[in-house]
Parts: structure tokens; sequence; C-alpha cells
């Protein structure tokens, strides 16, 4: 492989399939812990590492994992990745800890970990996989950035925890709540098909393929709906 | 038993899981075009949830806690819910073929979601007996079914509706709309 194609693999993930923004994955934590930028970054970094380390390990067992058996184990490897991380923030970053509470556990049921790792991880090498890994990571990073940065500038008058001039005298606290997240999530991703023109490969029905289960039941679920 | 109520009512409205918590909402926006379907996948996670908990809490009260090994909880966790869900679906589907029909499409959908996992971890961090765990995941699957019921209709309106513009169309105004109907659980976390 050339140097060029190492750098798209890890470009993609930044903007043409972003994974909160295109594909539409992960958006519990984006719409729960976007109210500001320090939860967002935290968050974010904690899932970009867990999905690196997750990327890398099955790609690396990926010759040896029985395919019937594949999602069990990744969901066993990625479990172990995040106790990792959460004992790793709850030792070093205690206020962090607290502030993101259940939601590093729930890294492990995130869609993009199990997603990337069944539709990139289990068919690459360590290499690309680490960059795919980096580079959804810190798409989501940056998506929940900036939707937190709206947030918690229009909603707090604050950025960073720290006042802004004109921000703090008039700011509309609503968006702090969930009504914000979903309001926010929902004009970016409005804005997004707008500036692609409806390029991006948006999922228009993506009941399924959103879900990490999607895997386990092979989109079955899905055509037994559509019959009934 | 006043308690138990209140856990159940407070995790129904107040903590609702949806609409609140803002978790599980891969299927509240995926599942819930139709009514039917809403209602099935609802009910389907209020059994999932409560099954969840009645087997995730005393294996943190009898294996992990006496063990000392409390840091294996979300790995213990996930898997035990991955397998019984996956368990239940296969006896449902030798046993009970019309139940399997009608509840068994949506149990796979539901093994790896974020807010059964949450119910099962929250009983834990919270505290409660076991109980007082019954009632909290209960609370919170009417809760999420509740959410789905509401949000179906309000979806049904809007995807008839024409005069959406085209970048809001599919999801971006299902997520507005969502954001309109979590305003109205927001009564309940007034003081």
């Amino acid at each position: 492989m050339t140097q060029n194609s190492k750098m798209s693999i890890f470009l993609k993930g930044l903007i043409k399939e972003n994974p909160v923004l295109v594909l539409m994955l992960g958006t519990c934590p984006t719409i729960a812990k976007s109210n500001n930028v320090f939860n967002a970054l935290g968050l974010g970094l904690c899932t970009a590492i867990v999905l690196i380390l997750s990327n890398m390990a099955i790609s690396a067992m990926r010759k040896i994992i029985p395919d019937k058996v594949r999602i069990p184990c990744y969901i066993l490897l990625i479990a172990g990745f995040v106790t990792l991380i959460q004992m790793l923030v709850h030792a070093y970053f205690d206020e962090m800890y607290e502030r993101l509470g259940s939601f590093i556990a729930l890294i492990v049921v995130n869609c993009i970990i199990l997603g990337r790792a069944e539709m990139f991880a289990s068919k690459n090498n360590i290499v690309d996989s680490m960059l795919d890994g980096a580079g959804m990571g810190l798409g989501f990073t940056g998506a929940l950035l900036c939707i937190a940065t709206i947030r918690e500038v229009l909603g707090a008058g604050q950025f960073f925890g720290y006042d802004l001039p004109f921000f703090s005298t008039y700011h509309f606290p609503l968006l702090q709540k969930t009504f914000g997240g979903f309001l926010v999530f929902g004009i970016m991703i409005a804005i997004v098909t707008k500036l692609t023109a409806g390029k991006a490969p948006l999922k228009k029905d993506f009941a399924c393929q959103g879900c990490p289960s999607a895997h386990l039941c092979h989109g079955e679920c899905k055509e037994e709906k559509e019959v009934k | 038993m006043r308690d138990f109520f209140m856990i159940i009512f407070a995790a129904v409205f107040v903590n609702n899981y949806v609409l609140s918590k803002t978790l599980g909402i891969c299927p509240f926006l995926g599942v819930s075009k139709k009514f039917n379907q809403a209602a099935g996948m609802g009910i389907a996670v209020v059994f999932v949830m409560v099954l969840a908990t009645a087997v995730t809490w005393p294996i943190q009260t009898y294996v992990l806690a006496p063990l000392e090994i409390e840091y294996l909880q979300t790995i213990a966790f996930i898997l035990v819910i991955a397998a019984l869900v996956q368990f239940v679906e296969i006896v449902m589907k030798r046993h009970l073929p019309s139940l399997h029909g009608s509840l068994g499409v949506y149990l796979p959908l539901i093994t790896t979601n974020c807010a059964v996992l949450d119910s099962a971890l929250s009983n834990i961090s919270e505290g409660y007996s076991f109980l007082h765990s019954i009632g909290n995941a209960f609370g919170g699957g009417v809760g999420f079914l509740l959410a789905m019921v509401l949000f179906a209709g309000v979806r049904s309106k809007i995807d008839q509706n024409e005069n959406i513009p085209a970048s809001f169309k599919g999801l971006p105004i299902t997520l507005v709309a969502a954001a309109i109907v979590s305003l109205s659980f927001m009564a309940f976390m007034l003081k």
C-alpha cells in the first residue's frame, strides 16, 4: 500500500465517513454528553482510545476467531479495553469520571466500535485498522466537539467552563437539556445534508445498519418486519 | 412498598431512558415508524430489562462483590445479558412460537442496547435492593415503551407532511420532533 492510501484511510473517518454525522453511529452518547466541551472531549478521547485498541486487537486476531462466535469475541475484547480505560480514568482523571458517569462503561455498547470491528478491522491488517480507528475516533470527537461548542456557547454562555462576554448575559439554557441535544444534532445533520447536496452516503433506513446488533441478526429483523 | 412505586414512577417519567437520559436512541429512531413495531419493540425492552436485572443483580451481589472483583462488572454484565437474550430467543422460538413471532424479531436488536446495560449498571450504583432493582428496571422499560408509542404517533404525522425542507427530510426532522417531544417530559424534572 502506498503512503497516499494509508492517509486516506485515516482521513475518511474525519469528514467523508464521519461516524456521527454521516454514518449515524453512536447517537446516544452524542446527544447525552454533548452538553459541554469538557464532557465531549473526555468521552470522545476515551472512545477513540478504545476504538484504536479494539480495532488493533481484533485485526490481530481476525484469523484465529471463528466466524460463528465472532460477535461475542469482539464484545469481550471491547469490554476488556473499556474496563481498562474506566480504571485509568478513575485513577487519573477523577473529575471526568464523575461527570461522564456510566457513559464510560457504556462505550462497550457504542455502535461505532462494534461497527468498525465488523466492517473494517475484521478484514484489514493491523496498521490499517489502527489508522481507521484513529480516524473514526477523532471524527467522533470532532463531531461531539462541534455540537458541544454550539450547546455550551448558546446554552450556558461559556466555553470550556469560562464565561464568554456577550453570551453569558444572553443564553438559552434549554439547549443544555436533552431538548438541545436532539435539536442541535438534528440541525447539524440537516446542514451536512445541505452542504453535500444529499451526496453523503446517508443511511436512509438506518434502523438496522445503525444498531450494533444488526450483525447478530444479519438484517433478518428488518426483512421480517417489512413482511409484517 | 411506597418506595417501590416511587422508584417505578421516577423511572417511567422523571428519568425516562429515551427522552431524559437519551439512551437507546437507535431503536427509538429506527423502529418508531409504525405503531405496532414501536409497541412490540417497547414490550421486548421491558421484558429484557427486567430479565437482565433479575440475573445481573444476584451476580453482582453474590459473585462479584464477595470475591472483590467488581472491576469485572462491565465485562460480566454485557456477556451475561447477551448470552441470556440469545438463550431466551432460542427457547421462545422452540416452545412459544406465537410469542416469538411478535416479540422474537426485536430480541437480537436489544442485546446490546445501551439502555438495558445502563439499567443493570445503575441498579448497582444506586444501591437498590433486589425488589427495588426489579421495579427500576420495569419502570425504565415502561418509560421506553411510553416514549416509543408516543413518538410513533408524532412520526406518522411527520412522514405524511410534504412541507418539510429537503435538507431536513428524514432523520433531521425526526430528531427535531424528538427534541420537542422531550420537552413534554421536562415538566417532571422541574422542582
